[in-house]
């Protein structure tokens, strides 16, 4: 890796690396009667571990002037392996709190593993880890190809990726010592969410920088979608995160906002997480990756403008039906349900593109697993949208709000939509990127296809079920007019389907642990010599986009 | 419109703009009037802050994720009325910094838990759930009673607070400390001082059972005993609360 930069980044990665050990230095100092001081220090160990690898690496021969012939595909490849990792690290702390359900002294009497603290681990570990690192790799994979121009320079796409890997490092490490800001999917602290902002801007950078060299007159779809998720997620991180620390040498701050504002700001920021984070990300992915498997172009160019532009506008005014019949005044309760309706039009128009865009492809989608991948992903994108439209109802809210049908919804999205199109677009780019046949067993990808899928509907149908059980057991009354159920009554009727969900969690979890041995043997497998350019064959696949010769 | 975007789409820092113009209007129209228009927060002239003891009560709160299988927030519904008690008003949660309304009720709601059960029952409670209520899925939190309360840094906490707006005085600043060992042991000499800042309705009690020692049990516990029970504003008449 360290070989890939030139001497002047090897300079410029050092000094920064320095820069950031000496950040660490005074956090452990500062904080050292704090949890803070154990983030100082794991700051400086990455940092200095960083420092060791660019000095043994310092003297190897710089890179030739043929890499510009080449896209720059080396931080892609370490993205996809670093989500692979957090997926299964994710998935398996996620089945862990799902037992906890069912057997809740599986805490060891310790505060690092209980329920409130892993939680967070498992959906930061889930949504930032696994996804946030394959929107990273798959954005510089695309972005390139989109563009035909190579990534500006090799040195700011390592700091972006790992600077984001170690920004997810004291995230979930925190919650476990009890670090949170306790605003769900933003619980990371103040130093953590700086750190972030700074990782983000290079990112953005390494966007307009590529983007302004690109060789194609067109920006591609799927750029449009990771732009707006680069930025509106910097909009909405910065604006929640607003908060005092207690002092330089405290991991804990206080929120600039309370009560109702920092209800609205902070449902403003979760919803909008989905939106821009699992949502417009992954259609990013979606547009590219899948005309590429399938092979055939974009069904409608008008279709993707329609949802683009319907989903950044409109979903940034859903987050208030997490809030209704709160406190929260009532006209903001009916601005967000009435845009959370009015959503499913761009978002049918995206699932509907991408399943209009098979047609012609079918017979694929029943032989080839990594494109069913995707197909299904579609499908999920479609359902849960529908069924997020549905549950912004008021009335329906009245039902599901506080039951595991959120639960249940949240996960048709993340492993039915989010997880299904990145397995998709991950054992589409390992071969090309590593420049093999194909993955290393078909069958495998099988194996792991109806796992997943059994997996997600498991779980699913484990927590429509407790949901709505839930919800109905809490507003019983009986014939003399007083409540039917205690609330521990509702607790008792949900065992069986806390059961079912864990199974399903595990059966998702079994099927990302065959992905990465598959992954991982494939890239062991010999390279293909013959056919090197397929793999980078040019866009004309895409809408949009003319036939020219590939940039390499 | 389409030959529009044919010609919006070749240009980045165009694109860029459209985007950030696009997706900031929502934030814009829903949230900036929520701090302009007054009949969003009630005005509970009773209402008080919390003490150094329940502030640090309700980081423990916080650090345990307690927030993610209790709500905070009683909806304008008949059965949680009849369930949890009255509705919760926006000026109950106006010292919260974060909020913790909640999401997701894997147990019951607590916004008015304060005062529903002994600090017994409580201590108990958060030791071993299953001890008082066998079919609880919570978790022990068995280490809270042997885990010393800190307590040098809540001058500095307090501080913090005030820095986003919540109205405590200096004497509150530099007494938070002795305030908060006053609280969990009412024969103490300082425990007057948190009647005297706080007011008499102050919970001064040995919250876990151990008077001489404070410990994050006394802090969580004296939290949870004083949830719904800032403001009496609730529990007042629609027009007298609403005015």
């Amino acid at each position: 890796m360290i070989g890939q930069l030139t001497i002047g980044e090897r300079q410029s990665a050092l000094l920064m690396l320095l820069v950031l050990a000496a950040i660490g230095i005074a956090m452990a100092v500062a904080g050292r009667n704090d949890p803070l001081g154990a983030h100082g220090a794991l700051v400086a160990v990455a940092a200095l571990a960083g420092i060791f690898a660019v000095i043994s690496g310092y003297y190897l021969p710089e890179p030739s002037g043929e890499r510009f012939e080449h896209y720059y595909d080396e931080p892609t490849k370490a993205g996809i392996i670093l989500a692979m990792g957090w997926a299964v690290f994710g998935l398996f702390v996620g089945d862990w709190v799902a037992w906890l359900f069912v057997y809740p002294d599986l805490t060891f009497d310790a505060g690092w593993s209980s329920f409130g603290r892993i939680r967070p681990v498992h959906t930061t570990a889930v949504i930032f880890g696994f996804g946030g690192n394959a929107l990273i790799a798959t954005s510089l994979y695309v972005l390139q190809r989109t563009s035909r121009a190579r990534l500006p320079d090799q040195l700011s796409p390592w700091f972006v990726l790992l600077g984001y890997n170690l920004f997810c490092l004291l995230a979930v490490t925190g919650y476990m010592m009890g670090i949170t800001q306790s605003k769900e999917y933003a619980e990371p602290e103040w130093y953590a969410d700086i750190w972030l902002v700074i990782v983000w801007v290079v990112y953005f950078l390494i966007y307009l920088r590529t983007l302004a060299r690109r060789r194609e007159p067109h920006i591609y779809v799927a750029n449009w979608y990771y732009m707006a998720f680069i930025l509106v997620v910097a909009i909405l991180h910065i604006v929640n995160n607003l908060a005092i620390p207690v002092s330089l040498g405290h991991a804990k701050s206080y929120s600039a906002f309370s009560g109702v504002q920092d209800a609205m700001t902070q449902w403003w920021y979760g919803h909008n997480a989905v939106a821009f984070f699992l949502t417009a990300g992954f259609l990013g992915m979606m547009y590219y990756y899948l005309p590429k498997r399938a092979n055939r172009p974009l069904f409608s160019y008008r279709l993707s403008i329609i949802s683009f532009w319907g989903i950044t506008f409109l979903y940034m005014w859903a987050g208030s039906h997490h809030l209704h019949y709160t406190a929260l005044p009532h006209w903001v309760q009916t601005l967000g349900m009435t845009f959370s309706v009015m959503l499913l039009v761009p978002s049918w128009a995206s699932a509907t593109n991408a399943l209009l865009t098979l047609n012609g492809a079918w017979d694929k989608v029943r032989d080839d697993a990594t494109l069913r991948f995707m197909m299904v992903a579609a499908v999920f994108y479609g359902l849960s949208t529908f069924e997020g439209s549905f549950m912004a109802i008021r009335s329906v809210n009245s039902l599901s709000h506080y039951t595991d049908w959120t639960i249940g919804h949240v996960h048709a999205g993340a492993l039915g939509w989010v997880a299904m199109i990145t397995f998709g677009a991950i054992y589409a780019s390992v071969p090309w990127l590593w420049k093999r046949e194909g993955m290393y067993s078909a069958r495998l990808v099988e194996v792991h296809f109806w796992l997943a899928v059994a997996g997600t509907i498991i779980y699913v149908f484990a927590m429509w079920n407790s949901g709505i059980i839930q919800g109905l057991m809490w507003r019983t009354y009986n014939e003399s007019g007083t409540l039917a159920y205690s609330f521990v009554d509702s607790l008792v009727a949900m065992r069986p389907y806390y059961i079912a969900r864990a199974i399903g969690g595990l059966l998702f979890l079994i099927g990302a642990v065959f992905g990465c041995y598959n992954i991982w043997m494939t890239i062991r497998t010999a390279p293909r010599t013959a056919g090197e350019a397929v793999a980078d064959s040019p866009d004309s696949v895409l809408a949009g986009t003319p036939a020219l010769q590939p940039a390499e | 419109m389409f030959g529009l975007h044919y010609r919006l789409e070749r240009k980045a820092v165009g694109l860029v703009l459209a985007i950030i113009a696009v997706a900031s209007i929502g934030g814009i129209v829903e949230i900036a009037p929520l701090f302009t228009i007054h009949q969003t927060v009630e005005d509970a002239p009773d209402m008080r802050v919390y003490t150094p003891l329940e502030l640090a009560g309700r980081n423990i709160y916080v650090r345990e994720g307690c927030y993610a299988c209790h709500s905070q927030m009683i909806r304008t519904l008949r059965d949680e009325v009849e369930r949890y008690g009255p509705y919760s008003l926006a000026v109950e949660s106006k010292y919260d910094h974060p909020m913790l309304w909640g999401s997701k009720r894997t147990g019951p709601d607590l916004a008015r838990v304060g005062g529903k059960y002994s600090d017994d029952w409580h201590v108990a409670h958060l030791n071993n759930p299953r001890a008082v209520m066998p079919e609880s899925i919570m978790p022990a939190y068995a280490w809270l009673s042997r885990t010393a309360l800190r307590t040098d840094d809540l001058g500095l906490q307090l501080k913090a607070m005030r820095s986003v707006g919540v109205p405590y005085t200096d004497e509150m600043v530099t007494n938070a400390a002795s305030d908060a060992y006053g609280q969990a042991a009412p024969d103490s000499p300082q425990a007057e001082g948190v009647t005297k800042r706080y007011g008499a309705a102050t919970n001064v009690r040995a919250f876990d059972g151990a008077p001489g020692t404070l410990t994050e049990m006394d802090a969580l516990v004296s939290y949870l005993q004083i949830l719904g029970r800032l403001t009496n504003a609730a529990h007042m008449p629609v027009a007298a609360a609403g005015r």
